[in-house]
This record gives structure tokens, sequence and C-alpha cells, in this order.
């Protein structure tokens, strides 16, 4: 039977949260550090497939909150770490919807962080031995 | 791109996501990935239906 030490010696060195931070800036970078090579590309491609898609449907970035939705749709948007500051820095997306798939397209976008948090905690789980 | 087409990328990223992060087994991910991606799927088939009637 694994100790709380083991498990967390076979997760990797470096600061506990090192993991976390970094699945959150970059999708799947939590797991690569880690180790987990297979596990961190597919939940890289995953996020980025979502997110892409959703700049291809001209989904909408939130930029800033005037109510309650877009307060929840900017919390969704920052999920996705630094491809978050990429797309706004580089003007992607839309600032207003247009088309009928942009509404699609807004909600990728907003999953896509999500799916990054989640992706990103699962990484903590992983360095701290929660999970294995 | 269709709505469905839509639905069905929606559902397969998300459920890779969630099969990965919520198992621990990879044999364990790749069932209750599919899992959740046949629920995916099958609840936006089933609500399109009841929308769709209900409009009619």
């Amino acid at each position: 039977m694994a100790t709380e030490e083991n498990k967390n010696a076979a997760a990797g060195g470096g600061s506990v949260y090192l993991p976390l931070i970094a699945g959150w800036l970059v999708p799947g970078a939590g797991h690569f550090l880690l180790r987990k090579w297979g596990r961190g590309a597919l939940l890289a491609a995953s996020i980025l497939g979502m997110f892409a898609l959703g700049i291809a449907m001209q989904g909408k970035v939130y930029a800033n909150a005037h109510d309650i939705l877009d307060i929840l749709g900017l919390a969704g948007d920052l999920g996705s770490g630094l491809l978050y500051v990429v797309s706004r820095v580089a003007g992607w997306g839309a600032d207003q919807m247009q088309v009928t798939t942009a509404d699609y397209g807004t909600r990728f976008i907003v999953v896509a962080g999500l799916l990054n948090v989640i992706s990103a905690v699962d990484a903590h789980n992983l360095r701290t031995g929660r999970k294995s | 791109m269709t709505h469905f087409a839509a639905v069905v990328l929606f559902a397969l990223f998300a459920s890779i996501v969630f099969g990965i992060t919520q198992r621990e087994t990879p044999q364990r991910m790749v069932r209750y990935g599919a899992y959740c991606f046949v629920l995916f799927v099958a609840a936006a088939i089933v609500l399109s239906w009841l929308m769709f009637l209900i409009a009619r």
C-alpha cells in the first residue's frame, strides 16, 4: 500500500501547484509535466479543438462584463489561460454575435475554458497523489 | 457546419475530457467517455424532438 509520500514522489518533483498553473495556462501542460503524455495530448487536442472551433464559428470572446451572464461567460473564457490572452491580443472571435453559428461558437469557447480548468485540477490531483 | 455536427463535436471533446479526468484506469476512462458521449448525443436528439413537437 503506497503512502502519501510515495505517491507524491511518484507524481514528480517541483511545486505542488506547478501542474495546476501550467495546466491552466496551456491545455495539457500539467499532465505533460507529470509525464502523462497520452492523457495530456488528448486533453490538449480536445480543449484546443473546441476553442478553435468556437473561434472558427465566429464565437464571441468576452472582453468585459455588463451583466451576470457576461460575468459568467468571462469567467469561463478566462479558464482557457494563455489561449484567452492570445485570442484577445490577436483579435480573434467576434465582439458581437452576427451569424447563427456564433452563438454555438461562444459556448464552445466558454466550455473549452471550463474543461481546461477541470483538466488543470486533474493534473493537480495527480501531483498530490489524490489520483493515480 | 450543421447543428448536429456541432453537437457531435461538442460531445466528443467534452466526453474525452470527462473520461480522462473523472476515472483512474484507461479502461474505465474509455468506458466513461463513451457513456458521456452517448448521453450527450442522445439527450440532444431527444430534446430536439421535444422542441420540434412543442413548436408544432
